[in-house]
């Protein structure tokens, strides 16, 4: 069935709104009541329809609109897409990657026709339909991986492998929980994850590095990763900081429901086929706290989640200032009532 | 409070000379010079034959450093009157380079940083580049926000020298850009930004 893609704001007069069939698809990132730092990984496989897991790379009906956030942001900021020269093969690869995804999941939507490296992409829409030489950059308006990626919901960073480590060598980021691509691209694994609190100590990062440098092609890997934003705003970035900040001072006791969100990372990582890159796709969701509870389990488990909390979590995720309002609101949502395994609504 | 253990910060592993290097470069700022003075017992006529010693002194206090590097009789002595200039000899230098040459730097952090984006740009990996912290912990930064960068930061938070906000000198370093990453401190509420503390001294 045709997605119906809604007309809507992620800044400004802010009108971005989940449909009630988009909140029952929401990935709910907590399969228990309380939340820490884990290397919490699982196959990147299909799921049942009406979940977020019914295409690899999904598409809902917020593309068009984050498609159009991403273009302002790049028009402000063209620094939101770098890519260093040695990447140009992971580009392609890329580009394959996300045309046959999206065509595969949702064919009334997207078309690829290749004949040899001749490739015609439809993209209905964007309005899009673009005849290219695969492997010839001068065939395509951008960038092969910046021209995908303005057609792509979610962050994208390729990494390339080789030391034995990951390194940050390309990507387009533009809807980014406070972090500089600009700052970080060039980094490897441990240095680009250096000021997250807790994790390294634990040993996360030392696991998750040995598990990804044996990702293997056609396997891909995914998790969860979360925070807190005030109003739907996907351009949360530390350059435009002095621009969002101040929201978080605009909570009260009686607009948590619609100002607060619940922000979700589905990240998911692919062995790229030609230059043993790996694609790190990290895509954003975003649900009020009005919407979220009307899954009461959701409202009972995030509100245990925020509860117990650790602080320096607390603290690095930002959520200091409206932190305690939104538990006094979401307890009026909890009756204490136990809450079944796993993320699904009951 | 700053954290210690700052994953991103490269580790300056100290000056060790290279006994099969057919060539040493060495860039040294300030008390750097000590850096290589200090390796005195490796410091034969044949390597020094194979040296070029590029210095550039810190700041007004003249200690002589100058003296004592050109006193060891290197094939090359050169000194500069700024960082900018050392960099631009030291990038002619290793245009020039051939195979087998090794590339020593010592001064503070933002030198090191500065003289390593010359080296890396020119197709030298890092890992191949001994390095020695010497001098005060200034740091050089870099502003987020307008992306200006700040030498010689010696207090956090400072005010950014281009776009005049408050930032907070975050411990997470840019081996690219050669220099820490400064975020507005006072975003949330203007105006509330607290003191000002010397903590890189």
């Amino acid at each position: 069935m045709a997605i119906v893609f809604r007309q809507e704001t992620f800044r400004d007069d802010f009108t971005y709104r989940n449909s009630p069939g988009n909140i029952r698809r929401f990935p709910f990132p907590f399969d228990r009541d309380e939340y820490m730092y884990s290397v919490n990984m699982e196959p990147h496989v299909r799921g049942q329809a009406g979940t977020v897991y019914e295409s690899l790379i999904d598409v809902d009906e917020h593309y068009v609109a984050e498609m159009q956030d991403r273009a302002l942001v790049l028009k402000e900021d063209p620094l939101r897409y770098q890519a260093l020269p040695h990447m140009m093969a992971a580009q392609w690869d890329t580009l394959e990657l996300l045309m046959e995804e999206q065509a595969a999941g949702y064919p009334e939507h997207f078309t690829l026709i290749r004949n040899g490296d001749r490739w015609r992409w439809i993209n209905r829409p964007l309005g899009i339909d673009d005849t290219f030489t695969f492997g010839d950059r001068s065939t395509l308006p951008y960038d092969p991986f910046e021209y995908i990626t303005r057609q792509a919901q979610g962050d994208f960073c390729i990494v390339d492998q080789r030391d034995g480590n990951l390194w940050m060598d390309a990507g387009m980021v533009t809807t980014q929980a406070d972090w500089s691509l600009d700052f970080d691209i060039g980094m490897n694994f441990m240095e680009w994850h250096g000021p997250v609190p807790l994790a390294h100590q634990i040993g996360v990062f030392d696991r998750a590095l040995k598990f990804l440098l044996k990702l293997q092609l056609g396997k891909p890997t995914r998790r969860f990763n979360w925070t807190m934003t005030i109003n739907p705003r996907l351009d949360t970035s530390p350059e435009n900081y002095h621009k969002w900040g101040p929201d978080r001072t605009t909570v009260t006791p009686d607009n948590v429901g619609e100002k607060v969100h619940l922000r979700v990372e589905l990240q998911s990582l692919w062995r790229l086929p030609r230059s043993n890159a790996i694609l790190f796709v990290i895509r954003c969701y975003l649900i009020s706290m009005n919407e979220l509870v009307t899954v009461p389990k959701w409202a009972r488990r995030l509100h245990r989640v925020l509860k117990t909390l650790p602080p320096e979590l607390v603290d690095y995720k930002g959520l200091t200032r409206y932190r305690d309002n939104t538990i006094a609101w979401l307890s009026k949502h909890d009756d204490g009532a136990p809450t079944s395994p796993g993320i699904f609504p009951d | 409070m700053l954290v210690e253990g700052i994953k991103s910060r490269p580790v300056y592993g100290g000056f060790a000379i290279d006994p099969f290097a057919r060539r040493h470069i060495f860039a040294l700022e300030g008390e750097g010079a000590l850096a290589l003075l200090d390796q005195k017992p490796a410091l034969t006529a044949t390597m020094l034959n194979r040296s070029e010693v590029l210095y550039v002194a810190a700041g007004p206090k003249g200690l002589d450093h100058d003296l004592a590097l050109a006193a060891l009789k290197p094939d090359r002595f050169w000194q500069g009157p700024t960082i900018e200039t050392l960099l631009f000899r030291l990038r002619g230098s290793l245009s020039a380079a051939t195979m087998s040459t090794r590339l020593y730097i010592s001064g503070r952090e933002g030198f090191i940083g500065q003289c390593m984006q010359v080296a890396t740009d020119m197709g030298m990996d890092f890992s191949s580049i001994p390095t020695e912290h010497r001098g005060s912990l200034a740091r050089r930064v870099q502003c987020v926000h307008c992306k200006g960068i700040t030498d010689d930061v010696r207090t956090s938070p400072f005010k950014c020298s281009h776009c005049g906000l408050n930032l907070l000198v975050r411990d997470h370093y840019s081996r690219r850009l050669g220099a820490f990453q400064g975020v507005n401190v006072d975003a949330e509420e203007p105006g509330t930004a607290p003191q000002a503390e010397e903590l890189f001294a």
